[in-house]
């Protein structure tokens, strides 16, 4: 018989992989997976903060970077830097300047290997609750923005002058990336969500040769990473975090040997 | 020629900078329903730039743009497409606008390039993707079309095949179009009103006022304007580099 934990964790996983599948095939698409990394790491930040001040977990993270991707947004104008300096910068800082907070707060029982590689048992009923509201808004802001986003990632000249409107496309996704964070920490934890964005994208990408397919094959290749993970998880008692992304790189090696195959049938 | 006519677009002394040199300044024109007006000039002298101003690609722009339509199609003259993204022609065809799959089928067949529809676009040839990037900016049946040498790469034999097509289009959907194009033959054939460009506006008319133009000889050369009578104008100015005016 499953455990309960095991049945939450099982539940908060399908949540978020159902959310990461289609904005980690955008993560790909515009090349943002270091962006995804610089806020991925920011969040621990935010969860320090929402520990001392008492707050939710999700919604300080949230908060914490969204104010990230706006000071990135903002250096990039001023500064004559390189994004990827930039985005080194705001990553490096903001994890470091929340593992010194950590220390600050010695008073609170901290486990920061759960936070920063993810932790089952820590996933309650509110949690997934929250993945679940949280990410049923992604979900349909995505769907909003979809058309806008899509075409500018195509090409930006050719939506802009064809009447859709890219840049409150891209401010929009920007948000949406903070939000899937959020909700996402306490299952994938804070160093590998931008592998449970990427990973199950990439997979899709060897094996779909349309966008519709890629988002299609990139959700049903985070749920079998989130389910294979979270079994291998609960039987070898290893993190949540890093058993869900060995799960999806050892799909995206499977996809590698269909091209290998498609590659023999062409010659 | 009615005096109805719906204006589309219309750029009035409009210009654009970038990092404090002009790409473009001081254009006046305007596009009109049915009406195909066409850009010509030399390299870098601001062809596409007014084509972008038009469009509102550029947005911090020097003098007014005023746009009475939402319903445009685009063929710019460079794109780069990523190849991250896996796309065929019939989901390119429904980029900025969902088509219905009889709609697509009648655009591509009017470039002669149906078959290529289930094709990824990373697998085309240059001619057959500006084939593609045409019939997808009439397939939604816009009332403006921006088209950006449309040809480019495109067979001798398409060519004219396209051209005519394009001014098919122009009659059959009653739409305005401004044509940016090299080529001079079809420039005199098949437009109404020709902008001659090289940093400003140097000359504009129908054909045969351009050509007869000194300034438009001065840009393309005696043998462009061969067939035509002479006719003189005074030349109250002479360009500089990047386009700049000096006055006489």
């Amino acid at each position: 018989m499953l455990d309960d934990f095991f049945i939450r964790a099982l539940f908060a996983g399908i949540g978020v992989a159902l959310v990461t599948g289609p904005l980690g095939c955008f993560v790909v698409w515009r090349r943002l997976s270091y962006f995804g990394d610089t806020l991925a790491h920011s969040a621990l930040l935010g969860v320090t903060l929402a520990y001392s001040l008492e707050f939710n977990i999700a919604l300080s993270v949230f908060i914490i970077s969204a104010l990230i991707a706006l000071i990135l947004i903002n250096l990039q104008k001023r500064t004559n830097l390189p994004g990827d300096a930039l985005l080194g910068l705001l990553a490096h800082s903001s994890l470091a300047v929340g593992l010194v907070v950590i220390g600050f707060l010695s008073f609170i029982r901290f486990d920061v290997m759960g936070l920063l590689f993810g932790d089952i048992l820590a996933v309650n009923v509110n949690d997934i609750i929250i993945i679940w509201i949280g990410g049923a808004i992604i979900l349909l802001v995505l769907k909003f923005i979809w058309k806008s986003l899509f075409a500018s990632t195509v090409n930006y000249e050719l939506a802009e002058a064809e009447g859709l409107d890219p840049d409150k496309a891209k401010a929009i996704f920007t948000i949406l990336m903070a939000a899937i964070i959020a909700i996402s920490i306490k299952m994938v934890g804070l160093l590998l969500i931008t592998g449970m964005l990427i990973i199950p994208a990439a997979m899709a990408r060897n094996i779909s040769n349309s966008p519709q397919q890629m988002v299609l094959f990139s959700v049903i290749g985070g749920l079998l990473s989130v389910i294979i993970g979270l079994f291998t998880s609960l039987e070898f008692n290893t993190a949540s975090g890093p058993s869900i992304i060995a799960a999806s790189l050892f799909l995206f090696i499977l996809s590698l040997l269909k091209i290998k195959q498609s590659i023999k049938l062409k010659n | 020629m009615s005096l109805e006519n719906k204006i589309l677009v219309k750029l009035k002394s409009a210009g654009f900078r970038l990092n404090d040199k002009w790409l473009v300044q001081g254009v006046s024109l305007q596009v009109e329903k049915g009406k195909i007006v066409t850009l010509i000039g030399p390299n870098g002298s601001g062809k596409s730039t007014t084509a972008k101003i038009a469009l509102g690609i550029y947005k911090k722009i020097d003098g007014e743009v005023e746009k009475y339509t939402n319903k445009i199609g685009y063929v710019p003259q460079k794109i780069s497409i990523d190849w991250t993204l896996p796309l065929r022609v019939k989901d390119f065809m429904s980029l900025t606008e969902n088509l219905e799959d009889k709609t697509i089928n009648e655009a591509l067949s009017l470039t002669g390039v149906i078959h290529l529809k289930d094709k990824n676009l990373g697998d085309l040839s240059g001619g057959e993707f500006q084939r593609v990037l045409l019939s997808r900016a009439i397939s939604k049946k816009p009332e403006l079309l921006v088209l950006d040498e449309p040809v480019q790469g495109v067979d001798f034999t398409g060519e004219i095949a396209l051209y005519e097509l394009i001014k098919k289009i122009s009659e059959d959907l009653n739409c305005g179009i401004l044509l940016i194009s090299h080529d001079l033959h079809t420039v005199m054939s098949a437009t109404d009103h020709v902008v001659c460009l090289n940093g400003h506006v140097c000359c504009s008319g129908s054909p045969i006022d351009v050509a007869k133009n000194r300034e438009y000889k001065a840009l393309f050369g005696e043998q462009a304007s061969q067939t035509l009578s002479i006719y003189e104008h005074k030349h109250d100015h002479i360009h500089t580099s990047e386009g700049k005016i000096k006055k006489n």
